[in-house]
């Protein structure tokens, strides 16, 4: 029997523009960071660290952030975060290809160490952890001057061994700071599995022991990722203080453009990662709800496909930081 | 003018700040109703309140990581920590990040920063409220590395730290907060962060100096003016960056150069010094670089004769001109 598909209107209370918009920065992301592989593998793009597998949880955070208002301290994988907030493809691609106008560092970081201070993203390093404490710090200077602004903050399960995730988290749940804590949990920390790395399984147990919730959510689910997102947004926003999300999401990719995954993980493994790659299961999802057809989203694919071969094209004739200008911008000018 | 201590002077130039910019605020352990282990913050938060004049919990990463991200937020912090010897847990706060952000973002951040923490012994601190680790922090690109020796220059280095726009470690003489005295102005001034000053004018040996030691050198190079040896002494000030044209001025002029620190010698502020003396003033000494400074060992022991032994003290000093006076 054949039944007709009727159009949502929503899904869990998410209208369905906000749906398309969502899977659209999924797309979107996914492409570029299919794109900066292959700059990789052609030898113009000396290094990459992907998010792939990573973008639902991720669109569904930067949803809920009011670019240049809310604040967010970004780690590696983020690439989806950072297009939601208003970075472009264009930007990213100038960062793989180390081109001077290159927003987040003018070529000077390795690309995926993000950060553009127009929108409130702060500039990050390739030290782990660190930005925890930057977060709870932007919180509390929001909180003295009586803004309603939200830190949100990201990182990896691995960093979560650190000592900087303790400390901020002890401060800014101490001070019910307006902090949204966001554990993307690929359960790998390069090749060290979660077994390895902490006596529990969820990330967000930690959260008892500094009385603030703790939510474990399935990061390849938009929908879910959304709805835990929202709530732990508008908790920080209302001063209730901060919030850790533990969302569950796979690593598609090896750590890096210098790692291979396969030396440490079994090929179960590796299919189980695929068959949950939140592109494709939106996707399927949305046209089955009568979201986003199939026809709707191919020529979504040829109109980011299109912008995507623009920016590629205008990275690689972008010029390279001028060599002298190693010297520049150690100190300002009091 | 009023003559102050040090430690009034530090106080003064925070209060200060504090009332004409609002977003001047200290964070450290205990500054808070306690006022500073050593009364540095005393009163400070009675007047500007608890959550500009902040207790932090007992975690130096925290600390200066916090003060980082209210200062991409807008503020214009002040990070105690509480003993410099207990800087190490903030250090890749300090390096890896504030030193670094402006660099790494090719100019779109800045992060206006000072960390405060008393150093140096002869107060029976031992190994772990004595230490002298300002050389950690010279080595790295990004940061300013100051040590006010008087009274006047440490409220006008400590405004001028609070004004610059980049990270600045303000390290204090814990031994001078009450031991040193000078005239402090009351009106509002600074002090240059990169610039040495000449402390006493002297023709034949300049020794350069920083923090309690620049005072001991005074008492030394005045023991040889009775017997004809005119020694200049001149005060670093700002240990990173250091002020190259000054140091060759007065090296040049001289002609023979004693460095004088309490911290050890190996890879130290008297190493780099040296290194520009021989760079810059070669064909104009008429002695080698001499220096004094700690022993080698890892720091200053607790009971009185290993602490005396430790320390550069006038005698020791004395003694090092003497023998550069008569090379």
């Amino acid at each position: 029997m054949v039944v007709a598909n009727r159009a949502a209107r929503s899904i869990a209370g998410i209208d369905a523009d906000t749906l398309r918009a969502m899977y659209r920065h999924m797309l979107r992301s996914r492409m570029l960071d299919e794109r900066i592989w292959l700059l990789n593998r052609q030898g113009l793009a000396r290094f990459w660290v992907s998010g792939m597998g990573q973008e639902a949880i991720q669109v569904a955070l930067g949803m809920h952030v009011r670019p240049g208002h809310d604040w967010v301290a970004p780690y590696y994988r983020d690439l989806a975060l950072t297009l939601v907030l208003g970075m472009t493809p264009r930007d990213q691609l100038l960062a793989a290809l180390a081109k001077a106008d290159d927003p987040n560092t003018g070529g000077r970081q390795m690309p995926a160490h993000f950060g553009c201070r127009r929108l409130q993203i702060i500039t990050t390093g390739s030290v782990v952890a660190t930005q925890f404490i930057h977060a709870a710090g932007i919180a509390l200077a929001s909180k003295i001057r009586g803004e309603d602004a939200v830190t949100v903050v990201t990182t990896g399960e691995g960093a979560t061994s650190e000592g900087d995730f303790h400390e901020a988290l002890n401060f800014a749940a101490t001070h019910r700071l307006a902090v949204v804590f966001v554990v993307e949990d690929n359960g790998l920390a390069i090749s060290v599995p979660t077994t390895q790395q902490m006596p529990t399984a969820d990330v967000s147990d930690r959260a008892a022991g500094y009385g603030i919730p703790g939510v474990v959510v399935d990061g390849s689910d938009p929908v879910a990722s959304y709805l835990a997102c929202g709530e732990a947004v508008a908790r920080a926003r209302a001063g209730h203080g901060p919030t850790l999300i533990d969302a569950k999401v796979p690593r598609l990719t090896s750590h890096s453009s210098d790692d291979d995954q396969r030396r440490y993980r079994s090929a179960e493994a590796l299919a189980n990662d695929r068959a949950h790659d939140c592109v494709g299961c939106f996707a399927a999802r949305l046209d089955e709800q009568g979201v986003l057809s199939a026809r709707d989203e191919e020529a979504m694919r040829a109109e980011l496909l299109a912008e995507l071969d623009v920016a590629t094209a205008e990275a690689e004739e972008a010029p390279d930081p001028e060599p002298e200008s190693v010297l520049l911008h150690v100190l300002g000018e009091a | 003018m009023a003559v102050k201590t040090y430690l009034e002077a530090i106080r003064e130039g925070m209060r200060d700040e504090m009332r004409r910019d609002d977003r001047v605020m200290v964070f450290g352990e205990d500054v808070g109703a306690k006022g500073g282990v050593f009364g540095v913050t005393e009163g400070l938060q009675r007047e500007f309140g608890e959550w500009r004049v902040m207790d932090s919990p007992l975690a130096e990463s925290c600390i200066v990581g916090v003060c980082i991200g209210a200062a991409f937020n807008g503020m214009r912090p002040i990070a105690e920590i509480q003993f410099q010897d207990f800087i190490l847990p903030g250090v890749d706060q300090i390096v890896s990040e504030a030193a670094k952000i402006r660099y790494r973002s090719n100019d779109d951040w800045n992060m206006p920063l000072v960390i405060r923490a008393p150093f140096g012994g002869g107060v029976h601190g031992a190994l772990y409220h004595s230490q002298s680790l300002e050389a950690m922090f010279c080595h790295v690109p990004g940061l300013r590395v100051v040590v006010p020796s008087n009274p006047y220059d440490a409220k006008g280095m400590l405004v001028a730290a609070i004004r610059d726009p980049d990270p600045v470690l303000y390290f204090e003489h814990k031994k001078a907060y009450r031991l040193i005295r000078g005239e402090v102005p009351d009106h509002e001034y600074t002090v240059p962060l990169d610039r040495v000053r000449v402390v006493r004018e002297g023709r034949d040996i300049v020794v350069f100096s920083y923090g309690l030691m620049v005072d001991t050198a005074v008492q030394a190079a005045e023991r040889l003016a009775p017997d004809g040896f005119s020694v200049s002494v001149v005060d670093l000030r700002s240990l990173r960056p250091l002020d190259r044209q000054g140091i060759v001025e007065s090296a040049r002029r001289c002609g023979k150069v004693l460095i004088a620190q309490e911290a050890n010698l190996a890879v130290s502020v008297s190493s780099e010094v040296s290194a520009i003396v021989a760079e810059e003033c070669f064909e104009y000494l008429d002695a080698p670089v001499m220096r004094i400074g700690g022993p080698e060992v890892p720091a200053m022991p607790f009971a009185k004769p290993l602490e005396d032994a430790y320390l550069v003290d006038v005698d020791k000093l004395e003694s090092k001109l003497r023998s550069l006076a008569e090379y």
